[in-house]
């Protein structure tokens, strides 16, 4: 069970002066249970591709599989894959309209004209996997939550229709950092728990780093790198060619590399690089 | 000279608030100087930013821009071009239909010249990024360009001070450091920049860091007295820069290190000595 793409062509506003090659040779291949980072600057296309997974957007050359089936082949199916692949947008929260969080929850189930227990059931396991405590949050009025709170109903509003693939398009955008953690704790504990399949689009390489276990790179339409974190940051220069920044940590270690410290390549967090430090130290101390 | 003076000011959004949003702030701002305040959502960082601006009124206290009362209704719009103000969201601030247009919208209505206008837009584009874009219309632009066309809107009204709430929230690192760049390029060239964020690799470029928390100011200082206080700072719902949490784990090893540590360079430097 995965999504693929395969050869990927998408072009914008063909036929007028602003014609624009989004994606160009696309393949991609995102496996069940995977949790991947896309990355790539503003415009290199993160956004067109996610929108052709759950069938937004039909590419202009090329196809999309989900679980085998083609997006678009069949136009009956494409309620199925939209249900399959959740997508939760930039800045969710203003999508939320509903009096109470556990209404606006259920709105999405209560579409599929699923029956009243299973509607609830959904919208009650929906909002703990986000964590909240249901019957503390279920009648308060979206609007009287936080930034991360109403971020997280709305995605629990998308986990209720239980997706297969869930996509989150810069779920931290415009949060702070207890809000980002917030977020992001949650998503990580998600992963864990429903072995739902992650695909998660964002800026923050940081952020990137700590949680998934494969990072797909975007530039120009193209699919210019793909590997683990590790991989990927190994090669700090070409990201900063490309217009993405490194973690900080990362770019730490470049430095102390430069100026002779034997530190690996491949160090992402305060932790790794305190020991690679220390151990460097103790290294020069016994010479 | 303090081009912006606030002196005990009060703010709550309605009468039946228990919590007043800014709770007895004093803050003074120097001509030219580069300011970052942070804080987590809600501790009153962009309610501090409409109430310079004079988008809203202090309940209690005063705050002078320019020596202008911001409560003072027929200084309104010098006040506004005086301390122009970039919003969160660019979406909410885009009129026109052609960039250069939107760019235009604001020296128009204070009545500029119409050659002045062209070279105030050509300039503020230039100054962003986005000259290559002036006959697009807005709505084909992605979120980032979007934001750094609202930042040019009001580099084009050559206000003294710019105040921008989260402006780079939605931008990717090249177009953040686009726009920081422009900043600091701005403030060089004497523009006192207020700058509202939640990226602490931001904070650090500013001259001053002021930290809000419950409508309070919390920690006022530069870059490095603020960030030391790491456990602090995280209570705040904040983080510090990796580098700094990194420096001030190998203290805690027994490394000799100094626990104000904020750009990569300074942590380099002291360990290759």
């Amino acid at each position: 069970m995965s999504i693929k793409a395969e050869n990927i062509k998408y072009v914008y506003s063909e036929g007028t002066p602003f014609r624009t090659l989004a994606l160009d040779d696309v393949n991609l291949s995102i496996e069940q249970g995977d949790f991947i980072g896309i990355i790539g600057h503003t415009g290199s296309g993160k956004s067109t591709l996610i929108q052709l997974f759950n069938g937004l957007e039909m590419s202009t050359e090329g196809k999309i599989l989900v679980d085998d089936i083609v997006v678009g082949q069949d136009k009956k199916k494409l309620r199925n894959i939209r249900q399959m692949v959740g997508l939760v947008f930039q800045y969710p929260e203003y999508q939320l309209f509903e009096e109470t969080v556990a209404k606006d929850v259920a709105f999405g189930p209560m579409n599929l004209k699923l029956n009243q227990e299973e509607i609830d059931k959904r919208t009650k396991e929906a909002l703990e996997l986000v964590g909240f405590n249901y019957d503390r949050i279920k009648d308060v009025s979206p609007f009287d939550l936080s930034g991360g709170q109403k971020r997280r109903v709305a995605i629990a509003g998308v986990l209720a229709m239980k997706p297969k693939y869930l996509i989150l398009d810069e779920p931290t955008a415009g949060l702070d950092p207890a809000g980002r953690n917030e977020i992001f704790e949650q998503i990580k504990k998600l992963h864990k728990i429903s072995n739902v399949t992650v695909i998660l689009v964002s800026h923050s390489m940081e952020d990137i780093a700590k949680l998934v276990n494969k990072v797909v790179v975007l530039y120009k339409g193209k699919v210019h790198m793909q590997g683990t974190p590790k991989e990927i940051y190994a090669q700090s220069e070409e990201l900063v060619r490309i217009g993405l920044g490194i973690p900080q940590i990362a770019e730490l270690a470049n430095e102390l590399r430069k100026r002779g410290f034997n530190i690996k390549s491949d160090v992402i967090t305060v932790d790794e690089a305190k020991e690679e430090i220390l151990k460097e130290i103790r290294r020069r101390k016994n010479v | 000279m303090d081009i912006i003076k606030i002196e005990n000011v009060k703010y709550k959004y309605s009468k039946e608030d228990t919590k007043y949003a800014v709770d007895t702030v004093s803050l003074n701002i120097k001509k030219g100087q580069f300011t970052a305040i942070i804080g987590h959502n809600g501790s009153g960082k962009s309610t501090l930013a409409k109430l310079i601006n004079s988008l809203l009124l202090p309940i209690e206290g005063k705050i002078y821009v320019k020596d202008m009362d911001t409560s003072d209704d027929s200084k309104l719009w010098d006040i506004r071009q005086t301390a122009g103000m970039v919003f969160q969201n660019p979406d909410n601030q885009l009129v026109a239909t052609i960039v250069e247009e939107d760019i235009a919208f604001g020296p128009e209505n204070q009545g500029v010249e119409s050659s002045e206008i062209r070279k105030r837009v050509d300039d503020a584009l230039k100054a962003v990024g986005m000259y290559e874009y002036r006959t697009r219309p807005p709505h084909m632009l992605s979120g980032g360009q979007k934001q750094r066309i609202a930042i040019a809107g009001i580099l084009a009204l050559n206000s003294d001070c710019i105040i921008l709430d989260e402006p780079t929230a939605m931008l990717d690192p090249s177009g953040r450091k686009e726009v920081m760049d422009t900043l600091k390029k701005l403030n060089k060239q004497g523009k006192t920049i207020l700058l509202i964020t939640h990226y602490m690799d931001e904070a650090v470029e500013a001259d001053r860091v002021v930290v809000m928390d419950k409508g309070n100011i919390k920690l006022d200082g530069t870059p490095k007295e603020v960030f030391k206080n790491l456990k602090e700072i995280k209570k705040f719902g904040l983080d510090v820069p990796q580098v700094t949490e990194l420096a001030q784990a190998l203290k805690e090893e027994g490394l000799n290190i100094p626990s104000d540590i904020i750009h990569i360079k300074e942590l380099v430097d002291l360990l290759c000595q």
